[in-house]
């Protein structure tokens, strides 16, 4: 097989679910060795792709510059990404960019733990952009289709008859006790607003009785 | 002749330069292992010939799969594995110039399924392969270099001409995703400006020529991310043009204007990444290239998803 290095998918996957892919692993000893965030729907990311609107940038660095940005989905979940020194081109976009405004970031999941012991979950970017209404919609369904193919795959393996579970189903299983069916309904939610917004544009709403 | 002499005289050939040894030996040998030791004929020859490589002190590679018929014959696209000894039926779609004496013949051969690099070494002695001929290749084993498979012939290869046309796939592949990054090596680049050679430069130098004045081009190594798979593609600059809506020669103006070439990378960063697009072209090893491309812009109906959702 090819040996050359591949280049890590960039998942896409809803608020909601990402700040509960608390549990964080590698697949080798090496040092350099990717880390992956693991999502209750079963699948290791070591990257993602997400579209969404931001709605807060600040500074929240003591010497140097150290950007926070909140980018929320059509759930209101929310993606916390923090950007500093080493991500100088990230750390520029949050600088000049003016919220509220529809931005496409790709990033790494990075978890830390507060004193009071619970896991945080959030983004590293790569790469902000400005996008418009349109790429934010198709990234809606879109993570929605990944996010119901994740959902098939995990309950095609939890059934008594499943055989060989899938490697990062099992994993999610035995690391979380997570409803699935929660992330059903986030998307679901994403989509019904999805439809609202749309209809919103192109009919007057309709009178109440 | 039987079935058992041909083998004879096929292994006797393999070694008749290293051991002295007849074809009546062999014969021999491979009629007591199948007529006394029941052993199938394949693994008699085995046997027989692994006997042969050890007094010649050879190893298997350098005979190849074994001759005879006893390799998979395989469509280039199938290709997947280092070092396979295998046969293909190819026409020579392509001949290169050889950048070494070491090489008598370089170019892409294609069947149905696609096209894939071949090599024919100068030491190997074969006959010139003409372009557009279809040959049967017999034992030609195959390379790989950073994820990209070529074939080459060597001293062992049989070639035979067909009097036959392939059809040659074009290997196109039709892509939709987001263009999740544009790598480095994309923008404003230099080529070098000798003959037939279009490196990139690196500092003002090309891998090959040294230091020379350079050629402006435009080019964008993208990454086009589906959730699912990740492709390289690569836009050439009329492709790029298009794409980003900035022309050489405002790129150079801008380049200028900063004092740095990067800043057209930046540019076209800030036009294109996180938008998606659709890229269809021809495939080259691990990239398409995109002859055709549309961003997607098409409002989506979140309806069948939706269904989709609600049905689980």
């Amino acid at each position: 097989m090819s040996s050359a290095p591949t280049r890590e998918v960039a998942r896409r996957v809803f608020a909601r679910e990402f700040n509960d892919a608390t549990y964080t692993f590698k697949e080798s000893d090496d040092e350099r060795a990717p880390v992956y965030a693991l999502l209750p729907t079963g699948e290791r990311a070591n990257r993602i792709f997400i579209v969404g609107t931001l709605t807060e940038t600040e500074d929240i660095g003591e010497d140097d510059e150290y950007w926070q940005g909140r980018v929320v989905d059509p759930n209101g979940g929310t993606f916390f990404m923090y950007a500093g020194q080493y991500q100088p081109d990230a750390a520029g976009m949050l600088r000049d960019l003016e919220p509220p405004a529809y931005v496409a970031v790709v990033g790494k999941p990075r978890t830390y733990e507060t004193d009071d012991g619970e896991v945080n979950v959030s983004v590293r970017p790569e790469s902000i952009s400005e996008v418009n209404e349109t790429t934010r919609d198709r990234w809606v369904v879109e993570t929605a289709e990944r996010t119901l193919d994740r959902i098939e795959r995990f309950e095609a393996t939890t059934g008594d008859d499943g055989g060989t579970p899938h490697e990062y189903v099992a994993m999610a299983q035995s690391e979380y006790e997570l409803p699935i069916e929660n992330y059903r309904r986030t998307v679901v939610e994403a989509l019904e607003s999805l439809e609202d917004e749309q209809s919103d544009g192109e009919e007057p709403p309709e009178a109440t009785a | 002749m039987t079935d058992l002499q041909t083998h004879a005289t096929e292994i006797h050939e393999q070694f008749s330069d290293e051991l002295d040894v007849s074809v009546e030996e062999i014969h021999e040998r491979l009629e007591t292992l199948v007529e006394e030791y029941k052993v199938p004929v394949e693994e008699a020859r085995r046997s027989v010939t692994s006997s042969y490589l050890d007094d010649a002190g050879m190893d298997r590679d350098s005979l190849g799969g074994g001759g005879g018929g006893g390799n998979e014959e395989l469509l280039v696209a199938d290709i997947d594995t280092d070092e396979q000894w295998l046969d293909v039926t190819v026409k020579i779609v392509d001949l290169w110039e050889p950048r070494s004496d070491s090489i008598a013949q370089v170019g892409l051969v294609g069947d149905e399924s696609g096209t894939v690099k071949f090599t024919k070494w100068a030491t190997s002695d074969l006959p010139e392969l003409e372009e557009g001929a279809v040959y049967h290749l017999e034992n030609v084993v195959t390379d790989e270099y950073q994820g990209d498979f070529s074939i080459k012939l060597n001293r062992t290869t049989s070639i035979e001409e067909l009097d036959e046309e392939i059809e040659v796939g074009d290997d196109s592949a039709e892509i939709e995703g987001d263009l999740v990054d544009i790598q480095s090596g994309s923008g404003l680049i230099k080529r070098c400006p000798e003959e037939d050679c279009t490196r990139v430069l690196q500092n003002g130098r090309c891998n090959e020529h040294g230091e020379v004045e350079g050629e402006f081009d435009l080019r964008i190594k993208g990454v086009i991310d589906d959730g699912d798979d990740v492709h390289e593609v690569i836009f050439d600059k009329d492709a790029t043009e298009e794409l980003t809506g900035i022309t050489i020669e405002e790129a150079k103006e801008h380049a200028m204007d900063a004092l740095d070439t990067t800043v057209v990378a930046d540019d076209m960063r800030e036009i294109t990444l996180g938008r998606y697009y659709r890229v269809s072209g021809p495939t080259f090893g691990r990239y398409v290239l995109a002859d055709d491309f549309e961003q997607l812009t098409d409002p989506v109906d979140p309806e069948a998803t939706l269904i989709r959702a609600r049905s689980i």
